[in-house]
């Protein structure tokens, strides 16, 4: 199969960052985002089309597991705060 | 309107509006979403209610104390957890076969991260186990030859207390005193060695401080007086680079909640060539080479194996980080306010783990001041004690600031604006609590305050 050409690996980038913004929790969503940046802004002077497809597979891999854990994270988020009363987790009120 | 969609729903999941209260600017826990109302003008129970309630919860710097897991972590994990839920010594099926394929490939991982053979490593169920098992069980394996060991002053708690066991049991025990630095004496551990020391235990990055210790070159004076070395390296692993057979280190303990695995699970390095003979403490079925007996519990040493090979690909990348965010975090409380001390020597210190003391203001109100950032002054497993911790004793620290020390701890997930926010209210609140404080006003005359004579009541 022919190496991956520069359009399908923006459009892989791109997929990426839309993916990881559904991350509920803030945490998680901005490491994602920032690594992702980073990671295809440090590889994007990669040459060799062997290299480039080891990456590109490995982003493809890490675009599974974000698309699992925020499926994932998303139930669990959504069970605990349904229930929940609102007073529980409000900042403390009475500290001036 | 996908994007919108998108937006709306993250940042129902992740933002509250607690009412009018919300003037201070927590802005590292909303997110600016520009189609949502302002945020005083949203009441708090009436538009919440329908939806699930959105919380508000502190910002997390404290990752000395546990850290959050890695979401690949958690992705290895859970087919372990739902589906491929053998045990892995069971020896006649296909559960157990593929159960324990996964323990010996996370085996691997975890020896690939510090340099060592997947057979010298066992895994424990937290690093106060392999510390359990390091000292008590090479003390009483070389018991009727040795009977000395050498710790620090310093060490987790976990060692301390193994230690003074061992001395119940007629075992003679050096606790070795640190510098101002944090760092031991090379010179002072050397003479310590005595013709009947079976084992040096030095922790490598110390949980309250951040301090290095000069592992190698402990090693090196270790092995040329034929003296094991263990080292507590729970802080260090997956954060600095490590290799047993350069350093010489000859036991090692590991924890998995320390470097963005599961809590409950941890292993121990035990050295094979030349063979450190270890006495089990756990009797049993004969697991992990009859070191730790026990069923291991499969998804929990996937999921330490991963956060290895993580930590591992991560390394450099998350340390160029985590030191950019900790020296601005550093010269912006340090350039706002007067009299704010670092613990630990500032060259040999792990970025991560800031140990501040702020003169004149009390630790404990100060972190009740900031209640949006989980923060903790010493370390978790004092925390329930108002008395100041035994690492700042330990370095010299004056009473009055060792009260006053707060211990920051910034990851792979703190970002920028969380150390931004944390500063700011740092700041604000220090100044609050210091313009309430007699004794800072009294400083501000001029007047030495070791020089007053306190009155008896």
């Amino acid at each position: 199969m022919a190496a991956s050409s520069r359009a399908q690996v923006l459009d892989l980038y791109r997929t990426m960052l839309r993916e990881s913004k559904r991350f509920s929790a803030y945490n998680y969503r901005t490491y994602a985002v920032r690594r992702i940046r980073d990671a295809f802004r440090e590889n994007k002077n990669v040459k060799d089309p062997v290299e480039i497809q080891t990456l590109v597979n490995k982003a493809k891999r890490d675009l599974g597991i974000i698309r699992r854990q925020v499926a994932e994270q998303g139930t669990a988020a959504g069970r605990k705060s349904g229930s929940r009363s609102q007073s529980l987790g409000k900042p403390c009120t009475t500290w001036p | 309107m996908l994007l919108r969609a998108a937006w709306r729903r993250a940042a129902v999941a992740v933002t509250a509006a607690t009412g009018p209260k919300a003037a201070a600017p927590t802005r590292g826990l909303r997110l600016r979403v520009r189609d949502r109302a302002p945020q005083s003008a949203v009441p708090a129970d009436t538009a919440a209610a329908p939806e699930t309630g959105p919380v508000l919860r502190p910002l997390y710097m404290d990752v000395q104390a546990t850290t959050p897991l890695d979401p690949r972590v958690l992705d290895a994990m859970l087919p372990y957890l739902v589906n491929y839920y053998g045990n892995p010594h069971s020896r006649t099926h296909a559960y157990g076969w593929e159960s324990e394929a996964a323990m010996e490939r996370a085996r691997q991982q975890v020896a690939s991260l510090i340099g060592a053979d997947p057979r010298e490593i066992v895994f424990t169920s937290g690093a106060t186990e392999s510390n359990n098992i390091a000292i008590k069980g090479v003390a009483r394996f070389y018991r009727s030859r040795k009977k000395h060991l050498i710790t620090t002053q310093t060490e987790h708690k976990c060692v301390l207390d193994s230690c003074r066991s061992l001395e119940a049991e007629g075992f003679q025990v050096t606790y070795l005193p640190v510098q101002k630095s944090g760092i031991i004496d090379l010179k002072e551990l050397e003479a310590a060695i005595q013709p009947d020391t079976s084992l040096v235990s030095v922790m490598t990055v110390n949980n309250e401080i951040g301090v290095k210790q000069p592992i190698a070159e402990i090693g090196r004076i270790c092995s040329s007086r034929k003296v094991y070395f263990h080292t507590d390296a729970a802080q260090a692993v997956g954060k600095i680079p490590l290799d047993v057979n350069d350093m010489k280190i000859d036991l090692m303990s590991i924890s998995g909640h320390k470097i963005y695995g599961p809590k409950g699970v941890g292993a121990v390095y035990i050295r094979r060539r030349p063979r450190v003979r270890v006495e089990a403490l756990q009797s049993g079925g004969g697991q992990e080479r009859g070191m730790r007996s026990g069923t291991v519990p499969t998804p929990l040493v996937v999921g330490l194996g991963a956060a290895c090979e993580v930590a591992q690909q991560e390394m450099e990348y998350d340390h160029k980080r985590i030191s950019k965010l900790a020296e601005r975090l550093i010269q912006n409380i340090m350039k706002s306010l007067p009299d704010v001390v670092m613990n630990g020597d500032p060259e040999h210190h792990y970025p991560g783990c800031i140990n501040l003391s702020f003169a004149y203001v009390e630790g404990e109100s100060l972190l009740m001041a900031l209640k949006d950032v989980a923060l903790s002054s010493g370390s978790a497993c004092t925390s329930a004690s108002l008395e100041p911790s035994y690492v700042l004793r330990a370095i010299g620290t004056d009473e009055d600031l060792a009260h006053s020390s707060i211990r920051f701890g910034i990851g792979r997930f703190t970002t920028e604006e969380e150390v931004d926010y944390t500063v700011e209210k740092c700041i604000q609140h220090v100044k609050r609590l210091r313009e309430m404080s007699p004794l800072w006003e009294m400083v501000q005359d001029g007047i030495d305050l070791k020089s007053i004579k306190w009155t008896q009541h």
